[in-house]
C-alpha cells in the first residue's frame, strides 16, 4: 500500500500539489493543513494531482472543497490532475464531481492556468 | 450457514484503516469484487469516523466493537460503541450544487452519513442501554451460474484394470 505522502511544488502561476495513498480521518487534516497555508499566502491557483491516492474518505473531501471554495472566493481555482478511479467514484457519490474541473494529465492542468 | 467474527478497537482515527481492514478481511470472504469492497471500505471508515467524532466527541474516549457476518445473501457489518446517543435524523442532508458557480451554497455537513447510505443496501443505527449500534448491511453478489453441460458424449466401455 502506497504511505500518505503530499508534496508541494511551487510554480510562477500556479502551486502543484501531489497527494499520494490513503486519505481518511487520521490524516486529512494535513492535505488541510497543506492547502490552506497556500491560500493563506495568496497562493490561490492550485492544481492536486490526486493520481496515487488509492482510497479517499468524506475527510478528504471535506478538506478539499473547502480549498476549492476558498480558491475561488479569491479570484483563483482548485483543478484535479488525473484522479484515480477511486477518488473519481467517491466525487461522483458524493456528487461532488461537477464542481471540480478535470484534466487526464498534469501539464494540462497546469497549463490551464 | 452463517460465518461471524468480532473485535474490539480503541476510538483512534489511527486505527480506523485496521478496523476496516479486518471488515475487508470479510468481505473477501464474502466474495465481494474490488469496487464492492471499496463501498465496504467507504462505509466502514464513515461509520467508524462518525464513532469518533459525535458519539465520543474525539480520539481516545472509548473503544469501537466491529463485527462482520456472512448470512444468508447478506454482508451485514455491527458497530458498536458506548458513546453519546448519536441521532442521524438530527445530521443535516449535505447541500451540493451541480452548478460550479454557487459553490457558496455548498454544505458538506452529513457527507459521511449520505456516502454509508450510497453504498450499503442499509443502514440502521439505534442506541441502548450500551450505546450506539450501527448496522450496515450489502447483499452479496449473485453466485455465477452453473457453466451449461456440454451434450452427453456416448458412454466410454468400462475397462476392469488388472
Amino acid at each position: 500500500m502506497t504511505n500518505f505522502a503530499i508534496n508541494v511544488e511551487s510554480f510562477k502561476r500556479v502551486d502543484l500539489v501531489t497527494v499520494a495513498g490513503r486519505v481518511d480521518s487520521s490524516n486529512a487534516s494535513e492535505l488541510d493543513t497543506a492547502l490552506q497555508s497556500l491560500l493563506d499566502n495568496n497562493r490561490n491557483n492550485i492544481v492536486l494531482d490526486l493520481s496515487q491516492v488509492t482510497y479517499m474518505s468524506s475527510a478528504g473531501l471535506r478538506a478539499v472543497v473547502s480549498a476549492l471554495r476558498e480558491s475561488k472566493k479569491n479570484g483563483g481555482d482548485l483543478r484535479l490532475a488525473s484522479p484515480s478511479e477511486r477518488v473519481l467514484e467517491v466525487l461522483e457519490l458524493s456528487g461532488l464531481n461537477t464542481l471540480f474541473e478535470k484534466f487526464d494529465d498534469l501539464t494540462h492542468a497546469v497549463g490551464s492556468f | 450457514m452463517s460465518r461471524k467474527r468480532s473485535t474490539v478497537f480503541p476510538g483512534r482515527y489511527e486505527l480506523i484503516g485496521q478496523i476496516c481492514d479486518f471488515v475487508l478481511a470479510g468481505a473477501s470472504e464474502a466474495g465481494f469484487d474490488p469496487d464492492a469492497t471499496f463501498q465496504v471500505n467507504l462505509a466502514c471508515d464513515e461509520a467508524c469516523t462518525n464513532i469518533i467524532e459525535h458519539a465520543y466527541n474525539g480520539e481516545d474516549n472509548g473503544e469501537i466493537f466491529v463485527s462482520w457476518e456472512i448470512r444468508d445473501n447478506s454482508f451485514i457489518i455491527t458497530l458498536h460503541d458506548n458513546g453519546e446517543p448519536f441521532d442521524p435524523a438530527a445530521v443535516p442532508k449535505p447541500v451540493i450544487p451541480t452548478d460550479p458557480a454557487q459553490i457558496n451554497q455548498l454544505q458538506v455537513g452529513g457527507l459521511g452519513l449520505h456516502l454509508m447510505r450510497k453504498v450499503m443496501d442499509d443502514v440502521h443505527f439505534r442506541f441502548d442501554d450500551n450505546g450506539n449500534v450501527v448496522i450496515m448491511t450489502k447483499r452479496l453478489p449473485p453466485r455465477s451460474a452453473p457453466a451449461p453441460r456440454p451434450p452427453a458424449a456416448p458412454a466410454p466401455q468400462e475397462q476392469e484394470e488388472t
